[in-house]
Formats: structure tokens, sequence, C-alpha cells
């Protein structure tokens, strides 16, 4: 965990997660300023807009635009839902920042409760973490009795609470209405939209639902002003970013740079290449994003926009460092096998789709493929891509069809020879254990 | 409105509907699989993506709301390559064993892949296997073949009301299956066959019985409940294969409830009497119809010389058609008696000649959807009118409040926000209180009818909230269902509903018993059309000398089987005309004629809201068994009765409905002349409220084994609330000696809260109980 960022700068020592450490490094600041100085609802919108702020959850969509869709007039309830639920392969850094500064995404859950007039929020965590949940729960007691949460928050007349929900450890359900659905005690299958939460989110109340280090920027921007934020990144990609490196790499973890800061940079931040070997492929926006081949990636800069340029997604800022050890075939199967197991099994293309999928590629990779089958693989993924519920079904699709495009004739070798590229003792050696 | 187009076809739909349903207006086929108009949109079959302009992608008709200026095209080749696609996931694991599947033929993915499956699979992998379910003696599985598409538990628990089915697991291991070790219980599971766009779930009775080919449909009407469903009876080799439902929006939509669609398999039940028979000797032989017919004309016509006339009488069941209620009437009477009803479970009589006319529901089915208050007195709701009770479940969801006050609840499987439950006794003081809190609200006088009886009553809670309820509606209605027809005072419930009706401007009605509870009094089939003569209670406690007893089953279909059997023992000519033998007719009869089903004759049933529908029969009759309104006509002719020469049917609904068919509204009347002065002091001793089971009201249900094999077929239980239970000093789960004024049985105790304090709830028309005579009273429980 290496930061020159915002949301894990300062931490040092082993207490960074308690309210006081936190206080110390300047939480809960921008909130206090917020209540002393009165600042307006629309205000706080209008900093985050600015700020050029995008969901760092995987789709990019502008935070502020997000907040300004939210019915304020709505008479009743309306919820924030923090999504937690961190399940793409690759991605861990939702996990670090609840368990080191976890009252970052409190202090930015109650401003954006201000901002959209919610009373009641709910963080959805991940149901494989325990320890994380655990903290967070403590977290929010802490808050509670500092009167950072509840009613007549720090004297004023604002009230929000929030709630921790632990999940079960399904990735659907960090779907947005997937999540819904799980916090309304259903079995997590995303919902049809529209209608959107927006208007129709949790129990059929207007509803935004952001990442957890989204709602860890906001204190920065509300303290520092939206401008200062989008300075430290590129115009439309404001910020910094976590990105959670992981793969063939001698420094694998969670790494916090501007918005815009080239690959390499990031590359030497998690120490190279194991082994001095050559840069295969990157996976740079966790498994859902296309692979991008280590050359291409090395021209890239890290940002929504430059990534999507090279024909990828920045996604949640998993970057999956592949070196030349890496069989294609075996890694895409791996991935296939993870939709397959994933997919909710509400709809019909990604329910039956994700199976065929992987166990076309489950035969390529044993010796079994046929001549036909990268034809098929790619009429399937077609097939697939657009015409599902949710996203899932693209997000299984877009390996697929990447790993197709620009390693192809690893994949026809093993089709044509009944065997790898790579040799196996060259995948063995790449596969050892890492010991720092 | 707005304006979109559609296949280049301009059109104006308005706001707020699917690009599904607008498709539907102007004829387009869209290829679906999980949409139902009748349920929830849930989306996921995907079938039907269709092309919208600007759109990225192709969007799913039933799930995409029209916006204006919107352009669709349901048959672009964007869209049915998206079709195709979809249709290929579909069937790659779908086995491909249509030629042994009992869809085939009806299936409506056959169908579709007909025209969006390719030639030959590209899945060359194994396919998929699921284990199949036990949902029970109704519904049969066939899990593999399943896509889905969630139409079952969408119905189990949207139209149903309560979940019983659900998609367990995730991905390609999702099943649809229902709670652990528990099977459908839901008295409208059917329809999940129906529903079923594949051969998952298919009809258990059924199974295998016949292809959808071979069978021809045939119209027909429900001859059970007072809702009158409309039917699609399928016919093979004059063989009733299976019972469909027929569209009809005002009446059933497209729904069956189980009795309804299982009730056929008592039809080739070999308890039917094929011939006429006699008792010689106290043995049965078979005979001729004109021995039998001649026997029966003589036998009555010399009763009639020896002991007079008004020694013959005649019971109906309500389930007979109006021509079969009418003739019989025209017989008794033309052989100078007024001994007729058909009014079997009733028992309180006191009503009869200040009505003025026949009690109905007094409102359009189709109307309840615009209800917003609903008083439901005296009724086992969701039992007794499973389609009704689903219409109100809907209404509920768009706000309609419902109340209710009975001696003994089941869950409703539907909100009622207000609920009086005391003993049956109790239930008159609970009304006239009602009566006293709107009189009291709205500033509007108690009429005399019950004023005096009102006098110094103190409101309670529960009465001010049914009366809040009620007086704050704008279309409200009270109901009054079969148990406050059967109430031992169901008069002075009828004059207090009708008085708690007038002040909440409520609509006001009954729900009717049976097919033809409203035909019944149409066709004159009581003691007091024309000829005054006496009720079934009467001719039952002060014996006759014949009964001539019309499609009943005199052990389980009276108020009372006890007075029944001690009465027929002692009649000199007992004649059952039936389509089934039964134990009581085998014991007491002397005659037994038999009259053909609904299935095999026409007629008119009248419905809760005067609909008078009519049908023909559907397979020939079995044996010799001929229509009742036949037999009834040459019995009045060989007897020597003036207007009995009709040549057809047509002829005999002639003299009672009107030229073109239909009830005469005005006959449709549910207001009652009578006044009530004082209230009755409640006793103190334990009170049977006895239900009548949804699978024993009638002999047909009765004897369909399976239904007689589902949750609602098994035995009786003795069920009492657990104030009760420790009062009388019983125990749950033991069994009792229940003892009342005519006999005894015994019965297993069970808990159950929902019944009223100092009350056994004690189901009726059942073998185990009918030793104890009457369906209410005053009954005794022992330990064993």
């Amino acid at each position: 965990m290496t930061s020159k960022g915002i949301i894990l700068s300062g931490l040092e020592g082993d207490r960074t997660w308690r309210l006081a450490d936190y206080v110390q490094r300047g939480g809960y600041a921008a909130l206090k300023k917020i209540i002393a100085e009165n600042i307006s609802a629309d205000q706080v919108i209008s900093e985050v807009k600015k700020s050029a702020l995008r969901g760092r959850g995987g789709a990019g969509f502008p935070t502020g635009l997000k907040w300004s869709f939210m019915p304020r007039a709505f008479p009743g309830a309306k919820y924030l839902a923090c999504n937690s639920d961190e399940g793409e392969p690759g991605t861990f850094k939702d996990r670090d920042i609840l368990r080191y500064n976890p009252h970052s995404v409190i202090e930015g859950m109650i401003i954006a409760g201000y901002a959209m007039g919610c009373e009641r929020g709910y963080n959805y965590i991940h149901g494989e973490i325990f320890e994380v949940y655990d903290r967070f729960e403590e977290a929010l007691q802490e808050a509670r009795d500092a009167g950072l949460l509840g009613k007549n928050i720090l004297g004023s007349d604002f009230s929000f609470d929030l709630f921790a929900h632990h999940g079960y450890g399904a990735y659907i359900c960090g779907e947005e209405t997937a999540l819904l659905e799980s916090i309304e005690g259903k079995k997590g299958q995303p919902r049809f939209k529209p209608p959107f939460p927006a208007s129709f989110g949790l129990y059929g109340k207007p509803t935004t639902i952001n990442n957890t280090e989204t709602f860890a920027s906001i204190p920065y921007i509300i303290r520092e002003g939206g401008d200062a934020f989008l300075a430290l990144g590129k115009p439309n990609n404001g910020g910094t970013k976590l990105f959670s490196v992981s793969g063939h790499v001698n420094k694998p973890g969670n790494y916090e740079i501007p918005m815009g800061t080239p690959f390499s940079e990031l590359l030497e931040l998690a120490g190279g290449v194991r082994g001095g070997r050559k840069l295969k492929a990157v996976i740079p926006g966790g498994s859902s994003a296309p692979v991008l081949p280590g050359s291409v990636m090395m021209d890239c800069t890290m940002d929504y926009d430059s990534i999507s340029k090279a024909g990828s997604m920045l996604g949640s800022g998993a970057v999956i460092v592949m070196d030349e050890s890496t069989c294609m075939v075996k890694a895409l199967e791996r991935l296939s096998y993870f939709y397959f197991e994933e997919s909710c099994g509400q709809c019909t293309p990604c329910r039956e789709g994700t199976g065929w999928l992987y166990r076309v590629i489950h035969r390529i990779e044993n010796g079994l493929g046929r001549s036909d089958d990268l034809d098929l693989l790619n009429s399937i993924t077609t097939n697939i891509m657009g015409r599902t519920i949710c996203a899932l079904g693209d997000a299984a699709s877009m390996p697929v069809q990447s790993f197709i495009k620009h390693f192809g004739d690893e994949f026809a070798f093993h089709i044509e020879h009944k065997k790898c590229l790579v040799p196996k003792d060259v995948q063995r050696e790449g596969s050892k254990i890492y010991v720092a | 409105m707005l304006e979109i187009e559609i296949d280049g076809k301009q059109l104006q739909v308005p706001d707020g509907i699917t690009v599904m349903e607008a498709a539907n207006t102007v004829g387009a086929y869209v290829p679906h699989f999980c949409y139902h108009k009748k349920l929830s949109i849930a989306a996921n079959c995907r079938m039907c993506l269709v092309q919208v302009e600007k759109a990225p992608k192709p969007l799913p008709a039933c799930a995409t709301p029209v916006t204006n200026g919107m352009k669709v095209w349901t048959h672009s080749e964007q869209a049915v390559k998206a079709q195709k696609g979809v249709m290929e996931f579909l069937l790659i694991n779908h086995p491909l064993d249509c030629p042994i599947c009992d869809q085939g033929g009806e299936c409506q993915l056959q169908d579709l892949s007909v025209g969006y499956g390719g030639v030959e699979s590209r899945y060359q992998e194994e396919k998929r296997v699921v284990g199949n379910k036990d949902l029970g003696p109704l519904v049969s599985t066939d899990m593999t073949r399943c896509i889905n598409c969630t139409r079952c538990v969408r119905f189990t628990t949207e139209i149903a009301g309560l979940m019983e089915l659900g998609q367990a697991f995730r991905g390609e291991h999702a099943e649809i299956m229902p709670f652990v070790e528990k099977t459908i219980d839901s008295e409208l599971s059917g329809n999940i066959i129906d529903l079923c766009p594949v051969g998952a779930l298919t009809s258990k009775p059924f199974r295998f019985g016949a292809r959808a080919w071979e069978m021809s449909r045939r119209k027909s009407v429900s001859p059970h409940d007072s809702l009158g469903s409309n039917l699609v009876v399928q016919v093979k080799n004059d063989a009733v294969k299976r019972v469909l439902p027929l569209e009809n929006e005002a009446l059933n939509e497209c729904w069956l409830s189980d009795k309804d669609r299982f009730s056929y398999e008592a039809l080739n039940s070999e308890e039917r009497l094929a011939r006429p028979m006699l008792k010689q000797g106290g043995r049965w032989i078979e005979t001729d119809w004109q021995t039998a017919i001649e026997y029966v004309a003589n036998g009555l016509k010399s009763i009639k010389a020896e002991s007079g006339a008004d020694t013959i009488g005649a019971l109906a069941s309500p389930h007979s058609t109006l021509e079969e209620l009418y003739l019989l009437r025209k017989l008794v009477q033309g052989l100078g008696s007024g001994n007729v009803d058909f009014r079997l479970r009733q028992s309180d009589f006191s009503a009869d000649g200040k009505m003025s006319g026949a009690p109905w529901l007094g409102m359009p089915v189709a109307d309840i959807a615009n209800l917003d208050r609903l008083f439901v007195v005296g009724s086992f709701f969701r039992k007794d009118h499973p389609l009704v009770a689903q219409r109100v479940r809907q209404a509920a969801k768009r706000g309609l409040k419902v109340s209710a006050l009975n001696p003994a609840f089941d869950d409703w499987q539907l909100p009622v926000a207000n609920r009086v439950c005391v003993p049956p006794q109790e239930m008159i003081v609970a009304l006239a209180k009602i009566a006293k809190a709107l009189s009291e609200q709205t500033g509007r006088e108690l009429s005399v009818q019950v004023a005096a009886a009102c006098a110094g009553l103190v409101v309670d809670e529960a009465s001010l909230a049914i009366a809040n309820s009620l007086g704050s509606g704008r279309r409200s209605a009270v109901w009054l269902g079969n148990y406050a027809v059967q109430h031992e005072h169901a008069a002075e419930i009828h004059v207090f509903a009708q008085e708690i009706a007038r002040l909440s401007d409520a609509s006001f009605g009954f729900l009717g018993e049976a097919a033809n509870s409203v035909g019944g009094y149409i066709a004159g089939a009581v003691p007091f059309a024309g000829v005054p003569g006496k009720n079934v209670t009467e001719m039952l406690s002060a014996p006759l000398k014949a009964y001539v007893l019309l499609g009943l089953d005199p052990a389980f279909d009276l108020g009372n089987s006890a007075a029944a059997a001690g009465a027929l023992k002692g009649a000199d000519m007992v004649v059952m005309l039936s389509a089934f033998k039964s134990d009581s007719a085998l014991e007491f009869a002397d005659v037994m004629l038999p009259i053909a089903p609904f299935t095999e004759t026409a007629g008119v049933f009248v419905n809760c809201e005067g609909r008078a529908q009519s049908f023909f029969p559907v397979v020939k009759s079995r044996g010799e068994s001929r229509p009742g309104w036949k037999v009834l006509k040459v019995l009045g002719e060989t007897s020597g009765l003036d207007g009995f020469g009709f040549e057809k049917i047509e002829d005999v609904r002639a003299e009672v409905l009107e030229s073109d068919g239909t009830v005469n509204p005005a006959k449709l009347d549910n207001s009652v002349a009578l006044n009530v002065e004082s209230l009755r002091a409640v006793e103190a001793a334990v009170q049977r409220i006895a239900d009548i089971p949804i699978y024993s009201a009638d002999p047909i249900a009765r004897r369909s084994p399976p239904l007689q094999q589902t949750q609602d077929g098994v035995a009786p239980s003795a069920r009492l609330s657990a104030a009760t239970i420790t009062r009388l000093g019983v125990q749950a789960g033991l069994a009792v000696r229940i003892k009342s004024a005519y006999g005894e049985v015994s019965a297993v105790v069970a808990e159950d809260d929902g019944v009223a304090d100092g009350c056994v709830r004690l189901a009726g028309a059942h073998p185990m109980t009918a030793a104890l005579g009457s369906l209410h009273g005053e009954i005794s429980l022992e330990r064993m």
C-alpha cells in the first residue's frame, strides 16, 4: 500500500482506522465545514461536479451528475447505499480503504446523505471479508458515539443513520440493483432498468449507490474544493485513484496515484515484472475489462479516457499483470469459470451462455478444441452481449473476445497441436509462489 | 396518447404501456416466454428483444415503456438475430424429448423453435439435468425442461398470494423449487400448468392421457362455486380428458381454481350410476327407464292419494342446472305440493317471503377491481371463493381495504385490515355495534328494522374500526358469505348487514354457495314461490311420506344429516336422481335414477352476479344416464301433469329466463323486510363452527381422487384456540370424543388461534363428522 494520494496518504501506524487518528489527519473537517458554514446541498453537489470525480466502482459515471438525479423534493424515505461488495477478480482496494480508513467512507456518506436529502444509508460489505466488516461496525459505533451519525448531527438539524450490511459473497450483488435486492433480504438478482434506482431503489424509494472509493474521495473534495481534486488528475478524470496491482509483479498491492499517471510508472511502483521476464499482457480494469497486450499498455496512461482509447476499460482499477510465462488459454479458462459460477441465472443469455463459453474454452485448454471453436466463441459472446438484464453478460464476454482478438494465435495453436504455445517448464517457472 | 410506429404502422397508444402491449394492439406478434399479461414483468427470458430506433442494442418489448415518437421493429434483422440468439441459448440445455413430453403439441418453446431455432445444435457438450420436485398430487414436474421463466414463481406469489415456489441456486444451477419438503398447496395451483411455457410443469392427473391435438375443445361452465368459471373441456373418444380455463375477463379471467380444473376426475368414477335401479325386498336391481319412471310416477300418485300432496317433498342440489331446478319445482307443484327447496345447508328461514328477490352479489364481479372498501361477513372466503378472493387480492394491492367478521379465520393470503373473530352467536351483536357506530359517525338514524335492538349498545374499538373503514370508502361493498347464510340466525345477520351497507352507501350482496345459488331462486325452487310449502328443515324435521332428491347426497349436502337420515328412513318412497351412487342413497332410497353430470347435459347456471350461462353437453351420457331435465319432463308427463310437453331444453329455459336468455334484473334483490326487536342472549356453551372444506362441497369434487389427496382433502381436525384448549382440558395432537345432540364422532385436536374462543371448528360435509348432524350448535368434548 503506497500512496501519493488522498485516501491512503498519512496512514501510519496501526490505529489509522480509529476516529481519533482520522480526525488528526483532518477527518470530519469537511463535514464540520458544511455544518459550520451552512453550505447548501446544491453547493455540495456542484463542488462534486466540478471535481470531475467519476464512479470508482468500474463504470466511471460522473458522481456529481448521479447525485443530481436524486429527486430531492420526493416526500418520504430516500436511501443511500455504498457498494463495498468488491468481488471483481483482481480488485482489493475497497477492502483496504475500509480496513485502514473507514471513517473517510463514513464521512463521505454523511456528506452525500446531506447533499441528496437521504436520512439513511447502508454500506453493503462483501461477504468474504469478515474482519473488515467488524472493523467497519466499530467505526460506525465510534461515529455514532461522537454525534457524527444519528439525529441532529453536530447540533445541526440534519440527521443521518448509517448501517453496515454483510453480504454472502455473491459477485452479482456488486451489481447495484442486485445489491438493493440483497439488502431487502431477497435473492441477489439484478432488476430490469428502467426504472433506475434514483426513482425506484431500495424498498422502492429513490436511492443512490456509489462505490466505497468514491465516497472516500468526497471529504477531500469538500475540504479542499472540487478544483483541487480535479487538479490532482487530468481534465475529465479528476483526482487520484487506487489501483490494485496483482499478478506477475514484484510488489503486488494497492497504489494510489493521480489519474493520468503512465502505466509504466505504476508498474515501476509495483516493483516491475517478476523475474525480469517480459510483460505479455495486462488486464487494466478488473477481470471484466478486455485484456491488452503489454506493448499497448506501456503506451497508456492510467485514466478512463486513455485506457478506453486503447480498447479496454479502467474499470475498478484492478491491474492484472501477466508475463510471458502465462498461457492465455488457461488464463481465460479460469476467468470464464468465474463468470459461469457467478451468473445469477436470471436471464437466458448469461445463464446458458456463460456455461457454454467455459465448456468450449475448457475443451480447447484440454486438447479437445475444434477448428471452428474460435468462431463459435465469438458468436456466443455476440449473442450474450447487450442482451442481458445486467452487465455480467458483457463482463463474461469481453475477456473472451479480447483474448481471442489479441492472442488468437495461441488459441489456434492449442486447437491445432493439442498443447500450449508456452512451454510447460516456462509456465511452471512463472507460476512459482512469489517470496519477497 | 403517444404517437409511435411499430413495423411501419403508425399508431396512437396510451402513455405508460409497454412495447409488447402496443405491438399486441396492431397484431404484431413478439415471441416471448416469461411475459404474461397478468403477471409482473420479469424480462428474464429475453426472447422478446426488438429493435428500437436510437437504442444501441435490442430492447425487451415486455419491459420497455413506449415513448413518444418511438420507432420499433419487431422483425428487423437486428431483432430476429437477437431472438434467434436467445432461442439457441434456451435450447442448448433443453432436452430434445418432445416425442415423450406431455407438453408436446401445445408447447410454446416447441412452437417458437420452429420459427427461431436452428436446424442443428451447435452445443455439443453435456446437457443439464435437474432433479424433479414433488409438488403434490396435482402438478407433475420434469424440471430438466424448465427454462427458468419464473412464471410459476410469480403466479404463486402474486396471484395465489403465497410464495410457494422460488428459484434457488445461481446461474446454470438455478432451479425452480418449492420450500424444502413442501408441496404446492394453493387452491389455484393448477394454473401454473397452463402458465408453464414448456413441459416442466404438467398436469399429474392428466399425465400422458392424450395428445393435445387428439382432443376436441368444448366450452362449458363450472358447476362448483358461484363464480361460474368458463371452461374448455377437452374430450377424446367421448371421455373428458381434462379441463382448462376458457378466458373470460368478466369472471375467471384466464384462471381456474383447482376444484374447477381437477374435479372432472370424478366423472369416470366407479360410483357413477349407470342404469336406473329399484330396491326390491331390500336388494337393488337394475331396471329400464320406463319401469323406473312408471314406478316413481305411480308411487307419487298413490302417496298423494293416500296421504295428500303435501306429504311429498323435493330437495335439489344448488349445483343442479336451472332447468332441473325449475322442472323439479314444476313437478312438485303440479302434484299439488309446495314442498321444494334447494338451500340445503341453510338453517334459518325466517326471511322467507320477506325478501324482495333472489339474493345475489349486488354488483358485477368485474367491478371488484374498483372497490376501495369491503366487509366480508361469515365466510371462509379464500377456500369458498378462490377466484373472487383472487380478485380481491389484486384490488387490495391497489388500495382496497378489507374488513371481515367470522367465527374462524384462515389465512386469506391478502391483507385484512380489520378482523373481528367472535363465536357464531356473537356475530349479530358485532354487526349491531358496527351499524350503531356507522349511525353515530354519519349522523344518519338507524332504521326501524334494527333501532330497537341497537338501543343501549356500546360501540367498541373493533366495530368502530370497521365502521371507520367502511364510512371512509367511496366504493364500498358488504358481502355475506356461505357461513352467514348457513348461520342459525342468518336472517338477523342479513338485516344488520343490510343496515351497515345502507349507512355506508355500500353495495350489498351475497357471495353464494354454489353454481346455481341464484338460479335456484330464479327457478322458484323454494317453498314460497307460487305454492307455499315446507322448507328443507321443515321437510326433514316433520317427516314426509315421499322425497324426491335431485343431485345431492343426504349424508353430506344437508345442514343436518342426522335429521335427514331419520326422515328418509321413515319415508314410504325416496327417489334419488343422481349421477353417483352413494352409501346414503343405497341405504335410504327406493329408486335411483342416473342423471347426467354437467358434462353430459345442457343447462344453465346463474352465477353470483346474476349472469345466466348456458352450456351444452360435451360428451355422450355415460351408460343409461340421461339429462336431468329430460328425466323430470318424462316423470311429469308420466304423472299426467300439464305443461311438461317440452321438445327441447330451450323451451324449459324460456319459462324461466327472459327471451334473450338472461335473468330479469328485477328479480335480483337483496333487500329483506324484517325487524329485529332485540338481541339474543349469548349462550356460554361450546359451539361448533363448521366450514365446508373446499373439496367436500359437492358430490363431484368429493369424488375426485387427486383433489382428495391435496392438503385440503385431509381428514378434518377439531380446531380450537389455545385458550379454549386449556379451558376444556384437552390436548393438541390427541383425539377427543365430540358429542352433539344427534351423535358423536372422534377427531384430533389441533391448536388454531384463528378460531374464536369457546368454539370448536370442525368441518362439515365429511364422513368423519357427518354423525354430529347439525353444522351448528352446542357440542361437548371429552378426552379419550
